[in-house]
């Protein structure tokens, strides 16, 4: 391997390592606002190229039912649970957010799939579609069990991975798309050549980071969420429910899954169920940080990323299993410096 | 003055009548009833196990409770904590519950949040006034909250209620497992309290410290009200020297 080839790769890796490091992120705050291990995660990525890919073709995207199913069944729960407490509040809010806002949503999406509109105005469209598919989902599967173990919630979570994937596979069918690139440009640096569409990912990544980042240090919302994370019954003490936590970090997850998805549908042809193993490789990174380390969290995922561009160069029949057997030394470095920590209380 | 004369010079802000709480099959509290007038300050003392941390998680709505509870002049069955935080309702926890992982600063600020989140504003002057109160939380306000001593933990419990600027402050043993010198300094600050028009709930093991500063006392014993009355009184009744004060000035 020469350096151009080592530059080149090098590149791959960190593009699709940016794309690990956003769900990594998103999967450690999931976790420790909700104690869920979001494996639908990988759902939201195929949802979101998916979606963009359907308006890009024309058509309208199968997910629009998705949601309005998904909001009509939360009306549904909600509208009983207001009527129970005769909180009419409650019944308007649901009105505007499962009913008003999803229908306006889908209506936008009927009338803009045949006209092909600008890429800009349909990853906006896609977004409004996938995200709100976020709160929906905590809303009906895991605020009931907000008490319940971390595994009977893991379990819970791999259903509803099943369950978007049979959706997934019903929507959009078994072939896979890809969405033009957000911008065609080469740029040279020197020798190598960098393809616009990794400068995108770059750069969106490192926004989103950064703007997750001023989020949780600055806002009073985002340290609620940590506060949440932190220490629940303080943070309900101070009048901060954790259903408003847990549904805010699933739909941050969910914007950070679907973005991720539309930033490499133009650079690898996504399948309905391609999110998962894209999932899978952010938890790899998550797994490291211990889901509970955003830094450490990130830095494993760009690794993952690395060494699946070289391990595809070297042995790309065995470059999943590479990954994915990095997991074991880690979780073993892991138990161990566990097992310390807990010896010293 | 009797407990129907002290009813009618203040307007209750909290009524608890026959407040009934069960742990499984086990009853801790049988029928409780107790009044915090505005503006007072109401001590229950009583002995390890007696149920007071048991009440006032009852009141706040963490536990389940038959029998009514009335507070700021709305009654409800099953109401949510966080309802009962943004009605105006604080509990200090015996635990202190803080964010152990976030600054000082950081921590007053979300005991601001139902009030921000309801669109009120004023959160630096309501930081400025817990400063003025607490010094050593200005001094330390980049520190993060689970390396403070035991003392500066309580003082951080307390000042971060207060961002809530609650009608009643409820307070679960706000001087448990800390130093005299520093024990007098939080009842310092309670007494202060009462210039603020804050209704406070004093919970206490601390009997004679907590008598000093109420205006009515109860006495709670194994989930029932052995007795109550003003604070003076309390202070002198014998059977109370006997089983609360006596012990604690024993030690
Ligand atoms: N979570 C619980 N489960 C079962 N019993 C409890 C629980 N918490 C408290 N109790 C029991 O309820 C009684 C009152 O406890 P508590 O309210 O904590 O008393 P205090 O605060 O006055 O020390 C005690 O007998 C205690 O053992
Ligand atoms: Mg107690």
């Amino acid at each position: 391997m020469d350096l151009q080839i080592a530059l080149l790769l090098a590149q791959d890796g960190l593009t699709n390592g940016a794309i690990y490091v956003l769900l990594a992120l998103a999967l450690v705050l999931v976790f420790a606002v909700t104690r869920v291990i979001f494996i639908p995660q990988g759902e939201f990525v195929a949802f979101g190229a998916l979606t963009l890919a359907a308006f890009d073709n024309g058509k309208l995207p199968g997910t629009v039912w998705l949601l309005l199913g998904g909001a009509a069944l939360v009306l549904l729960v909600e509208a009983v649970a207001a009527r129970r407490e005769r909180n009419n509040q409650r019944l308007a809010r649901a009105l505007l957010f499962y009913g008003l806002l999803p229908a306006v949503v889908a209506g936008a999406a009927w009338w803009a799939a045949a006209l092909k509109l600008a890429l800009p105005v349909q990853i906006a469209l896609s977004l409004a579609i996938v995200v709100p598919m976020g709160p929906i989902l905590y809303r009906l599967a895991f605020q009931p069990l907000a008490e319940a173990s971390v595994l009977v919630l893991l379990i819970v979570s791999v259903a509803v991975h099943l369950a978007l994937a049979g959706l997934g596979l019903f929507f959009f069918g078994a072939e896979g798309s890809r969405t033009p690139a957000f911008s065609e440009a080469m740029l040279k640096f020197g020798e190598i050549n960098v393809s616009g569409q990794s400068l995108w990912v770059y750069g969106s990544s490192a926004v989103l980071i950064l703007a997750l980042y001023v989020f949780f240090s600055r806002s009073l919302y985002g340290k609620a969420l940590v506060a949440t994370a932190v220490n629940r019954t303080g943070a309900r003490l101070m009048g901060i429910r954790t259903s408003m936590a847990g549904g805010l970090a699933f739909t941050l997850a969910a914007a950070i899954g679907a973005f991720s998805g539309i930033l490499i549908a133009p650079i690898t042809t996504i399948f309905y169920d391609t999110g998962f193993i894209i999932g899978l490789k952010g938890f790899v990174g998550a797994i490291v940080g211990g889901l509970a380390s955003y830094p450490v969290a990130a830095g494993g995922a760009l690794l993952v990323g690395l060494i699946e561009s070289y391990a595809s160069f070297w042995a790309s029949a065995f470059k999943e299993v590479i990954v994915f057997t990095l997991i074991i030394p880690v979780l073993l470095w892991r138990s161990l410096t566990t097992h310390h920590i807990e010896e010293d209380e | 003055m009797n407990r129907q004369a002290m009813d009618c010079l203040v307007e209750p802000i909290l009524t608890v009548r026959g407040l009934k709480v069960s742990y499984g099959k086990v009853a801790a509290l049988h029928h409780v009833d107790l009044t915090v007038g505005a503006g007072q300050i109401v001590t229950v003392i009583g002995s390890n196990g007696a149920g007071k941390t048991t009440l006032l998680s009852a009141i706040m709505g963490l536990l389940p409770s038959d029998g009514k509870i009335e507070f700021a002049g709305e009654c409800h069955a099953r109401v949510e904590v966080e309802d009962m935080v943004v009605r105006g309702l604080t509990l200090v926890p015996e635990k202190r519950e803080l964010f152990a992982s976030m600054s000082v600063e950081d921590n007053l600020r979300l005991g601001g949040f139902a009030r921000f989140a309801a669109g009120k504003r004023g959160h630096e002057t309501a930081m400025a006034e817990v400063f003025q109160r607490f010094p050593r939380l200005n001094e330390r306000r980049t520190q993060l909250a689970g390396t403070l001593s035991g003392g500066e933990r309580a003082m951080l419990a307390l000042g971060r209620a207060l961002m809530a600027r609650p009608k009643l402050l409820m307070l679960d043993e706000p001087s448990l497992g800390l130093a005299p010198l520093i024990v007098r300094e939080i009842f310092h600050i309670i007494a202060d309290l009462r210039d603020t028009g804050t209704a406070i709930l004093l919970v206490e093991q601390n009997a004679r410290a907590a008598l000093q500063v109420a205006d009515y006392g109860y006495v709670l014993e194994t989930g029932d009200v052995l007795i109550e009355g003003p604070a003076f009184e309390l202070a002198d009744n014998p059977k109370i020297a006997e089983s609360y004060l006596g012990i604690k000035s024993a030690t």
